[in-house]
């Protein structure tokens, strides 16, 4: 299929592209921009951060697992870009040279297009929107100092001018919907698919339903960078625009499947504000730009950490094949380790959930705060009316071979009193639900001793103690 | 003048526009070729048989190179010949390369690569330091023992004994740009190789053996690399070998860079350490005597095994004067990564010990952990001890400060391998640092706080560092520089130091400028250079500065007394009245530009080239004995951090940091202060987050970003305070500067006794943790408080 976006102001149209080709190994490669760097390949370091700015607006990605057609009528900037064209360097820039920033330097363009990224947005909340972005060398300190004395400058007319091209495509209808079918061409591989809606995408996975699906290519990328699979069929999803909708009513909260993290974060942090703290830890600013709310529960990963939060909400899901849609219980998706409850050519629309006052604690563990991945993720929405418990919904993530309710522990407070007594007898029936396994990221002991724990948190939580080490300051 | 001032890094505006070059950003020739390993599949064994038809028939593959295909020298190691660069029969670790793929891309090589069917006889490998020790499996026939004074009769004799045995865990290097390195054949069948290297000088003489020629056929250039940190000392070899010998063998320019997975699997981390201790207090915290057994795993090769488990007995007193120590070191062989050269080369591993001791036997004596320090600190030196004004362009040695503890008797100010500590700054620092850091008051409200809280604990910890500095090899603490000053006034510098990152070629471009009394936009700085300055160092030991600037400003300081002797000369003037200063020559009364200088000694046919040369005085070390002076001088520091940690979980943070680092007279602050921060965050992640983590097979779990986890922006302290102790070096280094790569790393100790001290605040007992302490090492730390254990 052709691509066609722009790269630091000026317009690119690729005729003949491989779709899982990278736009890391494409600038590089191909292109000849070496400025942007490959740390890890697996878009956990960041040194390939580049700037994408579309309709939804201007995000750091990595483009390490960011595929071409994932591009297609965006706007891209790398570090090469990020000066004006005469060479007058970006503030970010002259305050990272200013500030003693940089010290080998191989980070630094990643840096550097995070903190332009995070300038444009006006963002100054320069720990999370640099957590992606590892460095080796300087402690990260100057590199804050230089974020923080940049911050107050104007964007760069040159940076503001992506989103003229963005706009002035949508105007000139070049981004319309293309279609489920690409154009045929002789050149173009006809196994790459984009569709624009949702009822695209249904008859399109209907016709091929061993495509892989392509959201945020933040896990399938994985695939092609460290396992080196070569996908056969490939469908993009980035181009369903509906799929993208999240709905707040008074009674539901609604989220396409293809709305990404950031902004599930933004539409939660009003209603279970302790959610959108998980997700400010969910991997990183890049990651969480492109991941989905949907790619994370279609993974079907025992350690996503959407799926406990969302069954702990009592959450539905909503999958569709063709025309026929259904809807079951979260829960219920998850039927084993690596397998779903979903068919073949069936794909996640949406999930929802009832708005409900906010009893909802998420505690993610990790060895890591930041861009790290849960040792143990628990999530607790208990319901207590005149002291006692009317119901509780627990779920863990990191426990077994898939996000699980603790149904024992759960029954252990149902109608019991809300007291130390009654979290101390429910940590028993742990046991009973999980017998969690060792691995780098944790033993099965400790996993199984801080999820008990987590219980408690909860309960100290809800009676107002400071939860969390987070919460303290010096 | 240029030196002391705090100038940005030379290359800070080409990193932050992407324009610099790494090895992996050098425009190559079409049909350049890519290079994978395939690597082994299981930790020990003997390769039975080999298909790797599958290898060969895989898209893009060009040639699949085995042992048996090299044409000279199977070997890639730094020290003993033991490293073959692919596996020859037998397998050592999982991750050793066994076949080497070229290929017509990095994709299509590291695809071939996967696809090769080796069969082995597996062997029981050995991977855990009981296993190592129960079979003898060693470097060196036995242990190796410094001793002073008869330890065990001293702790004997004490008042108060402690001991202990504690994990210390390795630490991968993870620089952002992976090992890397590129090789174009030549019209002779020489080598031009660009590697990402601390020590081009080695990648220069490897190649050549890899290739059958001597070392003048070989020119080995870098420029940058993207982090070191000891990782590109031997790591790199490897790789260079691997693109000469393909290059050789298809004629085409040839290129390997390791994906961050194979990286990580194959090559060196820092060596893990297990110490146990015994050692014997009086009442009022003086040490008696000390017995260390140090068990190194230094995995499969014996690499830089040596010298590191050497320097970790040389720091296993840091800055305390010990009257009765045994140190006992066993280098033990596993079938792992071959442990490599880390920052601070074993120093903080011995370092950790000490400290630990420290901190164990003020709770054993409830005294404050700092009093007890300040108790067995070497002595400050005595008045009128110190180095004498020499033209070294810089400030003045500054005058002795007066002993300190003059009532107690004198100590024997000397280290457990007979060196004097003649500089010995701590006890100035310890004063000033407690002061701004405002210890005492701040640990008395932590108390106040853990008091009134059940759950979360805070802990605040001090800890100084005393690092030596030289390589203990005595024979590499020597350097070469060239520089050229051009007709029009330009100055080319060229030396055998290496860039990391840490600002060497910065700082070492500030001495030529003052040298000349030249601005620095006259300096042109460029790529070290096999083939500019021969015979080099690895640029390591800290080293950097100290050997390079002194070797600069030996060439730059011929070249000015050339330019001096003539201008004289021509103004009729003595050569005395010749000063270099402000961009400008003045003779006498005149007045000319620096490059009407330059022209007027061109047209005067004066040579306006220079080698420079340099080698550490004063040096004399026998390993074996464990005796003599094995360093020039010491650097030192301190830190203290104060951490909270959760009972619940074991989470934790830091929430402060303070920090007072010596440099010397500084060659650069800004960068000083950058190395000093960067290196604090760099040890506290290796004594907290970041965890090795290998399975029952020998195989490394945590490979990549997405398991091994090195400190994020948010794992900085939230207060973070550092500072330079402003005082020139003692001893006649370039401009009174000392070296600031690895001393600051150790400084990260504080962060890990800090936790230790908040863990203990949860019961009476004496914290057992080990590092690095994870959440869940902490959580189960506080555990064994709770019960009392």
């Amino acid at each position: 299929m052709t691509i066609t976006f722009h790269l630091n102001g000026e317009e690119v149209s690729l005729p003949d592209t491989e779709p899982t080709t990278t736009l890391l190994d494409w600038l590089r490669d191909d292109r000849g921009l070496t400025g942007t760097k490959e740390g890890c390949n697996e878009g956990d370091c960041g040194a390939c951060t580049v700037m994408v700015t579309d309709q939804d607006g201007v995000r750091a990605l990595n483009a390490c697992i960011l595929f071409l057609p994932q591009l297609q009528g965006k706007s891209i900037r790398t570090v090469e870009g990020a000066a004006s064209p005469d060479g007058v360097m970006h503030p970010v820039q002259q305050a990272m040279v200013d500030q003693h920033g940089s010290q080998c330097g191989f980070c630094t363009p990643g840096f550097i297009m995070s903190m332009v990224t995070a300038h444009t947005n006006g963002a100054t909340d320069h720990d999370d929107q640099l957590a992606g972005n590892l460095c080796r060398c300087t402690g990260y300190a100057p590199i804050i100092r230089a974020a923080e004395a940049a911050q107050a400058a104007p964007v760069p007319d040159w940076i503001a001018a992506d989103r003229s091209f963005i706009f002035s495509e949508i105007s000139r209808g070049e981004v319309a919907d293309r279609g489920a079918e690409p154009p045929a061409t002789a050149a173009a591989p006809s196994n790459t698919l984009r569709p624009t809606s949702s009822d695209a995408l249904a008859t399109a996975y209907a016709a091929r339903p061993k495509a892989t699906l392509i959201a945020g290519a933040t896990d399938v990328g994985l695939w092609v960078t460290k396992q080196l699979r070569d996908l056969d069929d490939v469908i993009f999803l980035d181009g369903c625009t509906d799929l993208k909708q999240i709905t707040v009513t008074d009674s539901e909260v609604h989220i396409g499947a293809m709305a990404d993290m950031n902004r599930v974060r933004e539409a939660l942090a009003p209603l279970h504000p302790s959610y959108a703290e998980m997700i400010r830890r969910y991997a990183s600013q890049q990651v969480r730009a492109a991941a989905t709310i949907g790619g994370n529960i279609a993974n079907g990963s025992p350690i996503g950490d959407n799926p406990p939060a969302l069954i702990a909400l009592r959450a539905n899901l909503h999958l569709r094949k063709g025309e026929a849609r259904r809807t079951l219980p979260l829960q219920d998706f998850f039927v084993d380790y690596g397998k779903q409850d979903r068919a073949l050519g069936e794909f996640v629309e949406a999930v929802s959930f009832a708005r409900q006052p906010d009893a909802l604690r998420v505690y993610k563990l990790s060895k890591r705060f930041d861009q790290d991945i849960s040792a143990v993720l628990g999530a607790f929405n208990v319901t207590v009316v005149n002291g006692s418990v009317t119901a509780a919904v627990i779920a863990f993530g990191g426990m077994a071979g898939i996000p699980k309710r603790a149904a024992h522990v759960e029954a252990a407070l149902i109608g019991q009193p809300w007291t130390a007594a009654t979290i101390q007898a429910a940590q028993a029936a742990l046991d009973t639900d999980f017998t969690p396994m060792s691995d780098m990221r944790a033993s099965a002991s400790y996993r199984q001793e801080t999820a008990r724990n987590m219980l408690m948190r909860y309960f100290t939580d809800l009676n107002g103690a400071p939860a969390h080490v987070l919460e303290v300051s010096q | 003048m240029s030196v002391a001032h705090p100038l940005p890094h030379d290359a800070a505006a080409l990193h932050v526009t992407g324009q610099a070059r790494y090895v992996d950003d050098i425009p190559t020739p079409k049909g350049t070729l890519h290079l994978a390993f395939g690597l082994s599949q299981i930790a020990k064994g003997r390769i039975t048989a080999m298909d790797l038809d599958a290898v060969r028939a895989s898209k893009g593959v060009v040639a699949v190179l085995t042992a048996d295909d090299l044409p000279f020298d199977n070997d890639v190691s730094p020290s003993l010949h033991d490293e073959p660069l692919l596996a020859a029969g037998e397998v050592h670790y999982l991750g050793q390369p066994v076949f080497l793929v070229v290929a017509t891309s990095h994709r299509a090589a590291r695809v071939a690569a996967r696809k090769g069917d080796v069969e082995y006889a597996e062997e029981e490998a050995l991977l855990t330091l009981e296993t190592a020790l129960a079979a003898n499996s060693r470097f060196e026939d036995g242990p190796r023992i410094y001793q002073k004074g008869d330890a065990a009769v001293a702790i004997d004799a004490a008042r108060h004994v402690i001991e202990d045995t504690f994990e210390l865990g390795g630490q991968e290097h993870f620089y952002l740009e992976g090992q890397a390195a590129l090789a174009m054949p030549q019209e002779d069948g020489g080598m031009i190789v660009n590697s990402s290297t601390q020590h081009p000088t080695e990648i220069q003489h490897k190649v050549a053996e890899a290739i059958g020629l001597p070392m003048h056929s070989v020119r080995v250039e870098t420029r940058r690399m993207g982090g070191g940190f000891g990782g590109k000392e031997s790591q790199g070899n490897a790789l260079a070998v691997s693109c000469a010998v393909a290059a050789r063998h298809t004629g085409k320019t040839c290129k390997m860079r390791y994906d961050r997975d194979d990286d990580m699997t194959i090559t060196g981390k820092r060596h893990a350490f297990r110490i146990s201790y015994r050692a014997g207090f009086d009442a009022e915290g003086r040490i008696a005597g000390i017995e260390f057994t140090h068990l190194v795993n230094c995995g499969w090769a014996q690499d830089l095994s040596l010298p590191v488990a050497d320097r970790a007995m040389l720091h296993a007193d840091n800055a305390y004067a010990i009257p009765a120590i045994r140190i006992e070191s066993h280098r033990l062989k596993t079938n792992l990564q071959s442990a490599t050269a880390y920052r601070g080369f074993g120093g903080p591993q011995g370092m950790v010990g000490i400290e630990r001791v420290m901190d164990h036997a003020a709770h054993v004596l409830g005294l404050d952990p700092v009093a007890l320090r300040l108790r067995n600190y070497y002595d400050a030196p005595a008045a009128g001890g110190s180095a004498t004004a020499t033209d070294n362009g810089g400030s003045a040695p500054r005058p002795a400060a007066s002993p300190r503890d003059i009532s107690e008797k004198m100590k024997d100010n000397s280290t457990p391998y007979g060196m004097e500590v003649t500089d010995f700054e701590l006890h100035e620092m310890t004063a000033q640092l407690l002061e701004t850091s405002d210890y005492t008051a701040r640990r008395a409200e932590i108390a106040d706080w853990n008091a009134g809280n059940d759950r979360l604990k805070r802990g605040i910890a001090f800890s100084p560092v005393k690092f030596g500095i030289s390589f203990t090899l005595t024979h590499l603490n020597q350097a070469g520089a060239l520089v050229h000053v051009y007709q029009d006034g330009s100055i080319h510098l060229n030396h055998g130091g290496t860039e990391m990152g840490q600002g060497l070629f910065q700082k070492v471009a500030q001495v030529a400028a003052a040298r000349f009394g030249v601005g620095l936009e006259r300096v042109k700085i460029t790529a070290t250079d096999t083939a500019k300055v021969p015979n080099t160092s690895a640029t390591a030991a800290s080293s950097g500065s100290d050997l390079n600037g002194m070797a600069v400003k030996a060439a730059c300081d011929t070249i000015r007394d050339r330019m001096a002797a003539h201008l004289a000369q021509t103004y009729q003037q003595p050569a005395s009245a010749v000063v270099f200063e402000g961009d400008i020559v003045r003779i006498g009364a005149e007045e000319i530009s620096f490059e009407a200088a330059a022209m007027l000694c061109y047209t005067g046919r004066v040579s306006l080239s220079a080698t420079g040369y340099y080698k550490t005085p004063s040096l004399e070390w026998d390993r074996i004995k464990g005796q003599g002076r094995p360093f020039f001088y010491f650097a030192y520091g301190a830190a203290v951090t104060e951490v909270v940690v959760d009972r619940l979980t074991g989470e934790n943070r830091i929430l402060r940091c303070d920090i007072l680092h010596d440099a010397g007279a500084s060659l650069n602050p800004a960068l000083d202060i950058g190395q000093v921060e960067g290196a604090y965050v760099q040890g506290v992640g290796w004594l907290t987050t970041e965890e090795l983590v290998w399975d029952g097979t020998g195989q490394l779990r945590t490979h990549a970003p997405s398991t091994y986890k090195i400190p994020a922006c948010s794992d900085r302290p939230d207060v973070f305070n550092v500072a330079l102790y402003d005082a020139p070096n003692r001893e006649e280094t370039i401009y009174r500067s000392k070296a600031v790569g690895e001393p600051p790393f150790m400084l990260g100790i504080s962060a890990w006794l800090a936790l230790s001290d908040a863990v203990g605040a949860y019961g009476a007992a004496y914290p057992h943790l080990n590092a690095p302490a994870t959440a869940e090492e902490i959580w189960r730390a506080i555990g064994q408080v709770q019960n009392g254990v």
